[in-house]
């Protein structure tokens, strides 16, 4: 995993076996997936959902700037890097610069530390490898909770 | 020992044994804890789709290798990257390790060692696909005699 700019170092992770041991049991929190791969958006969408969240996908960097420009609003935004159209990269670039309200986090299957020093320098807040997983959810949770 | 539950033995031994072989992980296991009386088909839907994506992404690296003299080998990293990801978001461990290495000779542009990974990748998906074929007919036979798909951890 790697921390973006605004991201503290002394996170306490829980090591949780599942949805059942979330944080914070009141989710209502808004999750918005960008990735191209049916296969992602519907593994990516189970996830969320098992933990309460509401979930939208879009399977584009555009169509993810375009939903915030026209006034949708989303605690977590989860965006992969190479998509058609639009890539993950620029449409952080373009939803920080809109100044969006919400945590931003690439789910990429680089693996590079550098590949993925490149995307967080897009503007991501944080950057995991695939796959998503309850850990790695209950993390984003615990910094939503505490941005709430 | 009734049928019910000798379905159940072999489920749970042939479930095992794909952790065993290495065809599958741990994120395997957690797909079967995502899937619910809301979703009951939710890990044969999911897999149906990685086949779909290996079958296009493997069409995609032939082609590009096809070409002798100038294989594109960016284009070719694009499809095992794109692999990798399905791949170890399914669980298919045995798929995403051939990527890894797939991904390196793509880097060091050497077309022999990405058509032997390539050739190895398409075998490893057609084993996979096979295995979890078969582990989905046993969850229904499982279902068809009034018994409960039993939760491997």
């Amino acid at each position: 995993m790697v921390l973006g700019k605004g991201a503290s170092s002394s996170l306490s992770m829980n090591k949780v076996d599942g949805a059942e041991e979330m944080v914070d049991n009141s989710n209502n929190f808004t999750v918005l997936v960008a990735d191209d791969d049916p296969l992602i958006q519907k593994l990516h969408e189970m996830h969320l959902k098992k933990f309460g969240l509401k979930v939208q996908v879009v399977e584009n960097g555009k169509k993810a700037v375009d939903l915030c420009h026209f006034g949708a609003t989303f605690n977590l935004i989860l965006i992969d890097k190479e998509m058609p159209v639009m890539d993950g990269a620029e449409a952080t670039k373009e939803l920080q610069a809109m100044g969006v309200n919400s945590l931003i986090v690439g789910v990429t299957s680089r693996d590079s530390p550098y590949e993925k020093q490149a995307f967080m320098e897009a503007g991501l807040d944080y950057c995991f490898e695939k796959p998503l997983t309850a850990d790695k959810i209950n993390f984003l949770l615990q910094e939503l909770n505490k941005n709430n | 020992m009734d049928v019910v539950n000798q379905l159940r033995r072999q489920f749970v031994d042939y479930y095992t044994s794909l952790h065993r072989e290495g065809f599958v992980d741990d994120q395997f296991t957690q797909l079967q804890k995502l899937q619910d009386e809301n979703s009951p088909d939710f890990v044969v839907e999911v897999a149906s789709l990685f086949f779909e994506d290996c079958e296009k992404l493997i069409n995609n690296m032939a082609r590009a290798l096809e070409q002798q003299q100038r294989v594109d080998f960016k284009q070719v990293d694009a499809s095992v990257h794109q692999l990798k990801g399905s791949s170890s978001s399914i669980g298919a461990m045995r798929v995403k390790n051939v990527c890894i290495a797939f991904r390196s000779f793509c880097e060091a542009q050497n077309r022999e060692g990405c058509l032997r990974c390539l050739q190895q990748v398409t075998h490893e998906y057609s084993l996979l696909k096979n295995k979890l074929q078969t582990l989905f007919r046993l969850e229904q036979q499982i279902l068809a005699v009034g018994g409960s798909i039993p939760v491997v951890e």
